[in-house]
């Protein structure tokens, strides 16, 4: 791993986080990853941490156990995530804490950590995965909008809280991806989304790379506190 | 080396690491009395946010414990423990006594 990038990405199990896993692995950095279970990538360049995102006590043990193994990890993806279709009528409240959990509490645990890390180096990018459904407002996703909508939030606030030490953090606006997170998700639903985009399509996980890109090049260090919404919305 | 002992090891040490990246009139004493907060401090808030992280890691990694010295029990002290380098090591002992009785 000696002067390869450390890239830190959430949830590589499978979907985006395991194909951005495995993109950067070709790309020449050296991954870390983690998630719930175990992981299927295989490489001399790949570490894997089981745990839980949203656990702080674990995820402070990940980032000792890097610090003490890797030293700082460049770059971070916040990518774990999960989602939950539901009128809000009836959506139980262990619903709204567990998405919240995930996809709020678990990337301000990893920002956190994270730059407090990077903060040695004075050099540091940060990437959060968010959702198109923040500036849709789709019915039936107000906990989950919701949770994205908190997260570009804390995106902006912490970028101006850690340009001092030389970290960018942005967010981009995910549209939906054939991944398991919208498999229970009714067709009619995602084709009326798909309908509300500017470019009517699924997103590719190439679509998606090619912004993590862009973020991460060196060449980027004057972009920070952004959310890049995909599919032209 | 009692806890007090280990604990302003550690505080110094951090303190010599934010002074390696500090001009020379930035740079803080190394007494019990020096102000870390406030108007008599040199530090601003990017310095001090510096120096409790780095207190931190030095507890973790040289004292075992894991702590975060700005929760909400010190943000409600009526004398915040960030004031001089004696308030915060005392701050730090304390929380090292109770991890320990806890333990």
């Amino acid at each position: 791993m000696k002067n390869k990038k450390i890239i830190l990405i959430t949830g590589t199990r499978k979907g985006i986080g395991k194909y951005l896993a495995e993109y950067y692995l070709t790309k020449k950095f050296f991954v870390i990853g983690c998630s719930r279970n175990d992981s299927g990538i295989k490489s001399a360049n790949y570490k894997h941490y089981i745990t839980d995102v949203s656990d702080e006590v674990r995820v402070k043990d990940l980032f000792y156990d890097i610090r003490k193994n890797y030293g700082q990890p460049d770059i971070l993806i916040n990518n774990a995530g999960i989602a939950s279709m539901n009128h809000t009528l009836l959506t139980p409240l262990d619903t709204v804490e567990k998405i919240f959990r995930t996809n709020f509490f678990g990337s301000f645990l990893f920002c956190r950590e994270a730059s407090k890390l990077m903060r040695k180096k004075m050099y540091g990018r940060i990437i959060n995965m968010s959702s198109v459904a923040v500036s849709l407002d789709l019915e039936g996703e107000a906990i989950y909008a919701s949770s994205k909508a908190a997260l570009e939030k804390f995106t902006k606030i912490l970028a101006k809280e850690v340009a001092q030490y030389g970290i960018t953090v942005n967010s981009i606006g995910l549209t939906p991806v054939g991944t398991d997170l919208i498999a229970n998700v009714p067709r009619e639903k995602i084709e009326g989304l798909l309908k509300k985009l500017t470019l009517k399509r699924f997103t590719g996980f190439e679509d998606i790379s090619n912004v993590t890109d862009f973020l991460i090049r060196e060449e980027s260090n004057y972009i920070t506190g952004q959310n890049i919404n995909l599919g032209g919305v | 080396m009692n806890i007090t002992e280990n604990v302003n090891k550690v505080i110094f040490e951090s303190i010599d690491d934010l002074n390696s990246q500090m001009t020379d009139e930035g740079h803080l004493e190394k007494s019990m009395e020096t102000a870390l907060y406030g108007q008599k401090s040199k530090l601003d808030s990017f310095g001090l946010v510096n120096l409790i992280v780095d207190i931190e890691q030095r507890i973790q990694d040289e004292l075992g414990f894991s702590v975060d010295l700005a929760d909400e029990k010190a943000l409600s002290q009526k004398n915040s423990p960030f004031l001089t380098i004696n308030s915060l090591s005392d701050y730090i002992c304390g929380l090292l006594k109770e991890n320990l009785t806890t333990k």
